[in-house]
């Protein structure tokens, strides 16, 4: 399903999602779409919803109603007929423990004991076989549940595979892991190399961890990190941090990029070389970037469009120089009865 | 408008009466499959592991720690309880006499209680407190530990064997129901477990204190935030938990006269099961899944698999796991994608 | 003397640089290493004093059981984060896997090789089967499943008697015999001693492997943070499944060993204590070290079956009634109890801290630094 002729190309677009956590409606119908090679930003006063907003997009949060698509494919959507799901696991239990009945109570005696107790056997197998399926969830998989009605929404590694990296507005690093193993982490989804090939160190294992080392040292020259490649990733001064972490997201060669305010509790100088750094990544890397960002500076001097949220809305859209001078905007940041009072 | 109500009302009444008809049905089908002797014995079994099960799930609920060591809480209130008659209040069997048997099962049940409360508090204190901001795993590797030192300090101290309690309540009062034997003491037993449910209920819903708890365990930042002292909450969390752990102990040995230093690792087992059958950090799904796996057990033995009764119930707690793993009164969350 | 180490410390420093990029031959080199060594030590006097050299080769022997399933366990514990309380249920079942095809009990006799590979793939699935339903919940629902696992496993091999044995267990089961060559013998300790050592050493290189691999790496990250690592595209519940299932292969595997070098696998061997022996064990040599962990099983087995038997006949020796009362032995599990709540409290990391490991970029460092 690719974006008919003359449409522009989306990376990501998602509509009208809402996200409700018990009676708080935290994102409402939002929609939402970014196309490729732009930086957008989100802004909006705390509590916006800004933060739901990207862990919608990235999976963690099923979405209470909406839909998100990346390059065009439908990933996520509400989660429905859940509970019709573990009814599959019964499906491989029924004949076999029909089977098992055969044999212990109509057939009887030693001979059937034993097939019985295979059938049993058998029953669990199946069972285990369905359940495995279940949590491990592969795309052909969830396609076959459709059919069913059940729609289970992508999960973050999904999205990961689907093109999608992030960073958190509060750092999450592997803590006691060193600098490189961080960016190793990231570029998981991109081995191959399997248990086999991993306990005999097959030639392709080793090619494999040569050139993913490689090319993770050159991202972290990339960010500015080079140099600190074994030390561990919490010893790195703050500001770092933060680049660790974005270098650990392009790791995963994303083509959509979220950023959760990248550029918080940074110096000024810190500040400028951060928005230089997401430039290039995008001029560069041509990887299509979303950020959060409280800092004006950063978000007038870099987003080439501009997404208000407020109290979960979106309240407005546009480029910067229109952003700044949008009243509603305005009434948002000062304060209700700033602007006049509606 | 009046549609509304009329919804509304109808919904209030049917979560109202909903539960308790479901609860009825069950026991009264209980009642005509396992007959009377066999009922009371799983109704008073059910008192045990409801017991021991409230102070999984509250501890659970407020910490989010499984705590291991509870059952060998309960354990060590049995031997605790033998102090007590025998030494304390000098009897090794039935009191006959009306009056000191009350004064006996008085004191007998409230120095277990207030013994078993202080040393799961002092657990607490030493063990789970330190590690209150440590990784997840520590405080469950903790929780381990301490309960297999309790289990051999007390194997250390008495020995591997089964010991006797004294049963102070006599074995031999009954009444007869047509042709059923009703002993007494079934009956002392499962009053005085529910008398205590219900006094944990009234307390945490009516108390100040209950409502700290109640806060703390849906959001213990917040909590803290809003003034509730979280050490003091969380330590009175474990002095009720481990208090019933020795209500439950006494009742034990009243019950069935003999205990083994290995008693807790099964009970904790089954009682835990019973903790996530009824819904994890929920006191009322903890009491009904304490009945719940009761009648299991003994009906599994009254159709001749007492020696599965074990792996039934192990059984039944993977596959609530799987298929309802918030339990029969938890309400699903849903929030993950 | 210092300006000896001081000569020594370039050579160290290449030395360990060497074998931080060669991890298998510096697992060869120290197992052939310890392995010349245990047995040279329990010449010496004060070791030597207390039992026969063939008694001590057969209880390095054991330990290297011990030790073994603390390096299994410690890829569920320490790699993963994963709580298993019931280790020693997988141990159980690679013992009896083997113990039913090779013993007189269904008069089968499978040779024993291959049944090292079969006992492991058999812990691998039921680690498969019990991680299914438990991996995708909060962590801490599979602490206290694998404990009801632990728990129930002796329970059924005790009344599925018609395949296990019951009580008594299976009896009498087939030594390995190296065709033409060698046949092992209750009687000479050191063909299992020296078969022992093999196993550790490939046991070791495997874990090292996986650590250092895209599935180990996946490990750590879901140990340090779940949803991080989720947001890095690892699919976690894949992860902890691998971990568990390769922890259980391993017990499964040196489960085989132990019912070959027992002749005999029953229910009792495989309770409780077994299981947390094994934490203790991975807590006290220090969490994600395979070095520390298999180091803190060793000593405790000896500890407990030396040490512990030793104060035992040295007290009586004393002549003071209470002393000479208590059977020291017991101790053992107290020991295991405190073991792990003073390491938690005190020293969480072990003995043997995990470090992380640094690579140096062949390209244009080259081997050594
Ligand atoms: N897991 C959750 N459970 C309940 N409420 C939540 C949850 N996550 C977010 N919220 C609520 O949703 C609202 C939006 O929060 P969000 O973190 O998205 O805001 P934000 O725009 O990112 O704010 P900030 O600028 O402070 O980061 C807040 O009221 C928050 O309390
Ligand atoms: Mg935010």
């Amino acid at each position: 399903m690719s974006a008919a002729k003359g449409a522009p190309d989306l990376v990501l677009k998602a509509t009208a999602i809402t996200r409700r956590f018990g009676g708080l409606v935290a994102v409402n119908k939002v929609d939402f779409e970014i196309p490729r090679g732009m930086i957008a930003a989100i802004i909006g006063p705390n509590g916006a919803g800004k933060t739901t907003f990207f862990n919608v997009v990235a999976g963690i949060y099923a979405p209470t109603e909406g839909h998100i698509e990346i390059n065009g494919k439908r990933l996520i959507s509400p989660p429905t007929g859940a509970s019709r799901e573990p009814a599959l696991l019964l499906v491989p239990l029924i004949p076999f423990i029909g089977l098992a009945l055969y044999f212990l109570l109509v057939v009887g005696g030693l001979a059937g004991f034993y097939e019985g107790v295979l059938s049993v056997v058998l029953a669990l197998l199946g069972f285990v076989s369905v359940l495995l399926l279940t949590i491990v969830r592969p795309l052909w998989y969830v396609r076959f549940i459709k059919r069913f009605g059940i729609t289970r929404p992508a999960r973050p590694n999904d999205m990961v595979e689907a093109g999608l990296a992030r960073t958190f507005q509060n750092i999450r690093l592997y803590k006691s892991m060193t600098v490189l193993e961080n960016i190793l982490v990231g570029a998981h989804v991109h081995l191959r190399s399997g248990f086999l090939g991993t306990i005999f160190q097959t030639r392709r294992t080793r090619d494999e961890e040569a050139s993913v080392e490689r090319e993770s040292r050159e991202l972290l020259a990339f960010v500015g990190l080079a140099g600190t490649e074994n030390e561990i990733a919490t010893s790195l001064p703050y500001g770092k941090q933060r680049l660790l972490e974005i270098a650990r997201a392009l790791a995963g060669k994303p083509q959509l990029l979220l950023l959760d305010e990248p550029a918080a509790g940074m110096n000024p100088k810190e500040t400028a070389e951060m928005t230089a750094l997401i430039r290039r990544i995008r001029d560069e890397k041509n990887i299509t970037i979303l950020l959060i960002e409280h800092d004006m500076r950063v978000v007038m001097g870099i987003s080439d469009r501009i997404t208000v949220l407020d109290h979960g809305e979106k309240i407005a859209e546009g480029q910067p120089a229109e952003i700044r001078s949008n009243p509603k905007v305005i009434e948002a940041y000062l304060g209700r009865g700033a602007a006049s009072g509606h | 408008m009046a549609t509304a109500t009329g919804t509304v009302r109808t919904e209030r009444v049917r979560g109202q009466f909903f539960l308790p008809a479901v609860i009825t049905g069950f026991l009264a089908l209980m009642l005509g499959l396992l007959g009377f002797e066999q009922f009371l014995n799983a109704m008073t079994l059910g008192a045990i592991y409801a017991l021991i099960a409230l102070g999984y799930t509250m501890v659970y609920g407020i910490i989010e720690l499984i705590n291991f060591a509870h059952g060998d809480v309960f354990m060590v209130a049995t031997f605790v309880s033998i102090a007590v008659s025998t030494t304390l209040l000098g009897q090794t069997g039935a009191v006959l006499d009306i009056p000191t048997l009350i004064i006996s099962l008085i004191v007998l049940f409230t120095v277990t209680i207030v013994v078993m409360a202080l040393v799961g508090a002092l657990i607490e204190r030493l063990a789970y407190r330190p590690l209150r901001n440590a990784p997840k795993l520590a405080p469950l590797i903790t929780a381990i530990g301490v309960s297999f030192i309790l289990q051999n300090i007390i194997q250390f101290f008495v020995g591997p064997y089964i010991t006797n309690v004294p049963q102070l309540f006599s074995t031999q009062w009954a009444f007869t129901i047509g042709e059923s034997r009703v002993p007494l003491l079934n009956l002392f037993v499962i009053g005085s477990a529910l008398f205590l449910m219900v006094v944990l209920q009234l307390f945490i819903s009516r108390t100040k204190t209950g409502r700290a708890m109640r806060t703390t365990a849906m959001d213990r930042d917040a909590s803290s935030l809003m003034g509730v002292d979280i050490n003091r909450t969380i330590m009175i969390t474990f002095l009720i938990g481990s208090g019933l752990a020795g209500a439950a102990g006494v009742i034990h040995g009243l019950y069935y006269g003999n205990t083994t230093f290995t008693l807790g690792f099964q009970s904790g087992l089954k009682a835990f099961t019973a903790a996530v059958l009824g819904g994890i950090g929920n006191t009322a799904g903890a009491a009904l899944g304490g009945f719940l796996i009761a009648f299991v057990e003994v009906g599994a033995a009254a159709f001749g698999f007492g020696r599965w009764g074990g792996a039934i119930v192990f059984s039944l707690l993977v596959v609530f796991l799987i298929f309802r793993p918030t339990g029969l009164l938890g309400s699903s969350t849903g929030d993950r994608a | 003397m210092s300006t000896l180490t001081a000569r020594f410390a370039p050579l160290r420093a290449r030395s360990n640089a060497y074998f931080a990029q060669h991890r298998s031959l510096g697992v060869l080199v120290a197992v052939i290493t310890i392995g010349v060594a245990l047995p040279l030590i329990s010449r010496i006097p004060p070791f030597g004093d207390l039992q026969s050299m063939n008694a001590w080769v057969n209880a390095f022997t054991i330990a290297g059981i011990y030790a073994l399933l603390a390096v299994g366990l410690n890829v569920v514990i320490g790699f993963a984060g994963l709580l298993d309380l019931g280790y020693a249920a997988f141990f159980a079942l690679g013992g009896y896997t083997y113990a039913i095809v090779a013993s007189p009990f269904f008069d089968i006799h499978l040779p024993f090789w291959p049944m090292l590979i079969v006992g492991a793939l058999i812990g691998a699935m039921f680690g498969i089967f019990l991680g299914a339903p438990t991996l995708r919940l909060r962590g801490d629902y599979l602490a206290i499943v694998t404990l009801g696992f632990g728990e129930i496993v002796p329970i059924v091999l005790l009344n599925a008697d018609p395949f296990t044995g019951g009580t008594n267990g299976l009896g009498g089961v087939d030594k390995p015999v190296i065709p033409g060559i060698l046949e092992f013998t209750l009687i000479n300790p050191w063909p299992f001693y020296v078969l022992m050592m093999v196993m550790i050493a490939l046991v070791m290189t495997v874990v090292f492997r996986l650590q250092d691999s895209r599935i180990g790496r996946a490990w750590d990250a879901v140990r340090e943070d779940e949803l991080a690592a989720e947001s890095s595209g690892v699919n976690t519940v894949i992860s902890k499944l691998q971990a568990f299932a390769v922890g259980a292969a391993i017990a499964g595997f040196v489960g085989v060993f132990n019912a070959a070098k027992l002749t005999i696998v029953a229910p009792d061997q495989f309770k409780f204590v077994v299981s947390i022996s094994a934490v203790a064990a991975v807590v006290l040599g220090g969490m994600g070290n395979p070095v520390g962990v298999a180091v803190g099983a060793f000593v405790i087995y000896l500890v407990q079956s030396i040490f512990l038997k030793q104060l035992n006949t040295l007290v009586d020796n004393f002549n003071i009634p209470v002393l000479q009362e208590i059977d020291f032995l017991e101790f053992q599990y107290v020991l295991y109890g405190i073991v792990l709540v003073l390491m938690m409290l005190k020293r969480p990391q072990g003995i043997f801290p995990a470090k992380r490991r640094i690579r140096i970029f062949k390209d244009t460092v080259g081997g050594a630094k």
